[in-house]
């Protein structure tokens, strides 16, 4: 629609915030997916509070969905450029994210003199001096909107509802977005009310007109740099989907019907509610009475033969813990998905932490090794859901896989893969009628027992979470035979370590400092990393998903550095599991324990510092 | 999802597992042990195609004691875990084996879901009363008012009785025996393996070590003929040694009659029907309790109800048939996607 050479900028934050149920998350979901669709990178994060809706116009009722757009992009980014926000409760608490001298556009009919005083201003922020360090455009979106829709809606209410396509008929404007991506949506989502479609189709287009008009955004207008990504077709993909879909994925390979067994928790429910959508693709879900239910209908499907698994957030893994610990000891394969959020207990259901490794890896009574992998961007949550089946599935044991709220809830693009070109998986089926075979009978190189399942001829056997006799499987309270499965059940899982690649660094191959990470931070540490060495620092950066056991290579790596500093949401897991592991290297370590991802900012300030020690 | 018989006749001892049977000498799971050992050749099922789930107490220790499929879970979980089988695999026979404390108390959230699902497993409650495994605590179903090792001067929780747990969770199917009458024993579970639905039978069974003659109200041969009044499908409620007991529906509850005794004849008498959805005579029934009345025994509730499997399986078939999406490549590439050339 504007043909002028406009300003470039390599990346931009939007953050979109209002009131629960002001549209905030689907306004950002169409401004993220008009970008992309028009070349840029993109990564989402929705911010939205633990209540439903909490009272109008209060902080505890702000919702807000972040949007970053541009060539190079691996998070969410830290503070925004631009903040839209819809009322004064929105603006008051997101404040401390736009960035100096940043652009806030506000919806000026809400700062009514009761709003603002609501949200905790003693005076408007609009008229006193208190934003002048930003770019302040005030638009009457509430009456504009009203205005443009006033053939179709008189109600007030029918006419707020279409606000946010005013904002985002705004933001359009300023980065020079078309429109047909947001005709299409609304023509589709809302086929049934054309009278919702030509109100929103209007309203978009009278935020969009009323910029170019009035000129207020002329000066802030930029083209936001197109991203150079490798030939495919691409999708955007929230990390709970993509987990859902890489399960899916994998019992497709493992030509296995999936069995899901959840219960609802918040961050992890969306992988339940994907899954089941696919009963076509034979995905067999069961939402259970509890948490315990889930996991044990897993386990009895996995027994009956299914490639079993079942999601939950750590809470919900607290109570699984003794059903894995019979998944341990009946050496079945089971995935147990935890979409972490901020602990313990009740925590912060809807904000992010990486605090429950210690759970993943130690959580349960006796001896009772898993394998436990992380998934570090929303995208690749896709195929280390198929990496956790497959070990599973070929390991004959559980498998936890790690992700949290950030990649859950966030979104990336995705370059969608071909299934023919995913591994096949391979689960270690007995063969009917084998009169050798014994249930505790193992392969020599993987030391995984066979897979018997009801209803195949001739391999009738019980087992259970009873102590169970080497070879043949029946209850055996024998101290050597105990001590000796126990050797067997740990050493299954460390002889993973056989069959996953090395470990890889980032950086040069000299740096005085290795930055460590694992799971959901990826996208953070690596900008923070590149823009240093980018600034001519030697850094490195070696970022882990398997967890348990970790690569072969792991020790190696870390000799060579004489600094090592570990990075964490959490007090210091990772960093102590690997202290564990390498006793005599030094690790530092950095913890942020706020519900919140790093911020690049602080991570490279952090860097900095020690590269200055 | 019918499942699949035996091509060949089979006997009892092609059930006999190799383990030794470690109850204790006198206990009731002999005798229930014995009576699922004689009935499985009967149903007729392929041997592989039976699979036996319990949790944990001394009577989930009876899946080692059957050659068939089986699963010995943790304490209270059996019936989540035969859930998982059984929706994975329809075509499997799932039974589940379970003590009043696994499935009323730790146990007792599944044990409700189970039912109110009706879920297609044939689920034997163990009751006696008493936690024997840990050796002598008091249950959910211990009397009000005993001595037990963890009630050292009386037990204060009021009881539940399994049968309203069941019928109060609109269970499609329940039945009560007794461990020492292998016939009626026999009859239950063959009862219970024909229902389509989660049918569970509840057996009153004696812990001779932690709480020996815990029926004795209703088992004792003194007064038993008295204290029992076994349901039959259309028959009048009749009992006593004499047969001269019956049982009336009267200003809505139930009472005992006699026989001849102001002009009462058999025609005056409840007839039992099992198989009707209201769960109001049902529910009587099974609170029926000594020493004002006999306890029930037999089939008391057989209704007909589509199973949680089949309108499972029905609803796969249908979303499969109508999709668009068959496959992992058709779901990968559908919705939004763009090209990057």
């Amino acid at each position: 629609m504007t043909t002028k050479k406009l300003n470039q900028k390599e990346d931009v934050v939007v953050k979109f915030v209002g009131d629960s149920g002001d549209g905030m998350q689907l306004t950002g979901t169409l401004f993220s997916d008009t970008s992309a669709l028009d070349g840029n990178d993109i990564a989402t994060f929705p911010d939205y509070p633990a209540e439903i809706r909490a009272p109008h116009n209060t902080i505890a009722g702000v919702s807000g969905f972040q949007v970053h757009i541009g060539k190079r992009i691996y998070s969410s980014g830290d503070k925004c450029d631009v903040l839209v926000a819809m009322n004064p409760a929105s603006l008051i608490s997101n404040l401390k994210w736009v960035k100096k001298g940043g652009t806030i556009i506000v919806d000026s009919d809400t700062f009514t003199e009761e709003a603002f005083a609501k949200a905790g201003y003693a005076s408007d922020p609009l008229s006193d001096d208190s934003l002048s360090s930003y770019s302040l455009i005030k638009a009457p979106m509430t009456s504009m909107t009203a205005e443009a829709v006033k053939d179709i809606f008189t109600d007030k209410k029918s006419a707020d509802r279409s606000r946010n396509m005013f904002a985002l008929g705004m933001i359009f404007f300023l980065f020079s977005k078309e429109l047909d991506y947001t005709d299409s949506y609304l023509e589709k989502k809302f086929k049934k009310h054309p009278d919702i479609v030509n109100a929103n189709k209007a309203v978009v287009r009278a935020g969009y007109n009323y910029c170019e008009n009035t000129d207020i955004l002329l000066q802030h207008q930029v083209e936001v740099t197109q991203a150079v990504m490798p030939k495919g077709t691409y999708r955007n993909i929230t990390g709970n989907i993509a987990t859902a879909w890489g399960l899916l994925a994998a019992a497709e390979r493992a030509n296995l019907p999936l069995f899901l067994g959840s219960y609802p928790i918040t961050p992890a429910t969306e992988i339940l509610i994907e899954i089941t959508k696919h009963k076509a693709l034979g995905a067999k879900v069961f939402q259970a009475e509890d948490e315990i239910a889930g996991i044990c209908s897993a386990i009895g499907a996995s027994f009956a033969g299914a490639m079993a698994c079942t999601t939950t957030s750590g809470p919900g893994l607290s109570l699984k813990s003794e059903a894995i610990g019979l998944a341990v000891i009946t050496e079945l394969p089971l995935v147990i998905v935890n979409v972490q959020r901020g602990g313990p207990s009740t925590g912060l259901p809807t904000k992010t932490e990486q605090a429950d490794l210690y759970q993943a890896l130690f959580g349960r009574n006796g001896e009772a090794p898993c394998i436990v992998v992380a998934a570090s961007t929303p995208s690749n949550c896709f195929y280390w859901a198929f990496e956790a089946s497959r070990l599973s599935l070929e390991h004959m044991t559980p498998t936890i896989l790690l992700t949290d709220g950030y990649l859950g809830n966030g979104s990336q693009l995705f370059r969608i893969p071909k299934m023919e070109d995913l591994p096949k998986i391979n689960p270690p089926f007995a063969t009917p009628n084998d009169t050798t075979y014994a249930p505790y009978k193992r392969d020599p190189k993987t030391l995984a027992r066979q897979w018997a399942v009801p209803g195949m001829e001739g391999l009738r056997h019980r087992i259970g979470g009873l102590e169970k006799g080497d070879g043949k499987g029946n209850v055996s309270q024998d101290p050597a035979n105990h001590e000796l499965m126990s050797k067997y059940r740990n050493e299954k899982v460390q002889r993973v370590a056989n069959t996953i690649p090395d470990q890889i660094v980032n950086g040069d191959l000299d740096a005085d400092l290795l930055v460590v990470g694992w799971g959901g931070t990826e996208g953070n540490l690596k900008l923070a990393v590149e823009e240093l060495r980018e600034e001519g620092k030697k850094i490195a950066i070696t970022h882990f998903n398997y967890i348990m056991p970790l690569p072969k290579n792991t020790g190696e790596i870390m000799k060579k550095y004489k600094k090592i500093i570990v990075c964490e949401l959490n007090m210091g897991q990772f960093v102590n599991y690997l202290r564990m592991n390498f006793q005599t290297i030094a690790f530092q370590q950095y913890n942020k324990i706020q519900g919140l991802p790093f911020e690049v900012t602080e991570l490279k300030e952090k860097f900095n510092q020690i590269l200055g020690e | 999802m019918a499942i699949e018989h035996s091509p060949i006749e089979l006997t009892k001892a092609d059930f006999a597992s190799d383990q030794m049977v470690k109850w204790c000498p006198g206990c009731g799971d002999h005798a229930i042990l014995a009576s699922v050992l004689g009935i499985f050749p009967e149903i007729g099922y392929k041997k592989e195609n039976f699979c036996i789930v319990s949790g944990i107490g001394c009577s989930s220790r009876f899946p080692y004691y059957v050659n068939t499929y089986g699963f010995h879970g943790i304490h209270g979980r059996a019936a989540a875990i035969a859930t998982g089988v059984k929706i994975a695999n329809p075509k499997l026979s799932v039974w589940i084996n379970s003590g009043d404390g696994d499935a009323t108390a730790i146990g007792g959230n599944h044990f409700i879901h189970v039912i109110r699902r009706n879920m297609d497993v044939n689920y034997i409650l163990f009751n006696n009363r008493i936690y024997g495994l840990t050796k002598g605590q008091y249950s959910p179903t211990t009397k009000h008012g005993q001595i037990t090792k963890s009630s050292p001067y009386g037990v204060i929780d009021y009881p539940f009785n399994p049968g309203e747990l069941v019928i109060g969770a609109r269970g499609t199917f329940f039945a009560r025996a007794i461990d020492n009458s292998p016939k009626t024993l026999g009859e239950v579970c063959r009862a219970m393996a024909a229902h389509d639905g989660a049918a569970i039978v509840e057996v009153l069974q004696n812990c001779v070590i932690f709480n020996d003659k815990t029926h004795r109200d209703v088992t004792d041969r003194a007064f038993r003929e008295e204290r029992q009044l076994w349901l039959e499908q259309g028959k009048p409620m009749i009992f006593g040694k004499l047969k001269d007991k019956g049982i009336v529906l009267r200003n809505n509850s139930l009472e005992v009659v006699e026989i001849g005794k102001d002009g009462i004849t058999e025609k005056d008498l409840l007839v039992h029907d099992s198989t009707i959805e209201n769960t109001g005579i049902h529910m009587m029934l099974a609170q029926l309790a000594p020493p004002e009345f006999p306890m029930a025994f037999g089939v008391i509730r057989a209704v007909k109800k589509p199973t949680y499997n089949q309108l499972f399986e029905q609803q796969m078939a249908e979303v499969k048939a109508s999709s668009k999406i068959q496959c992992m490549d058709d779901l990968l590439n559908s919705g939004e996607t763009w090209e990057i050339k």
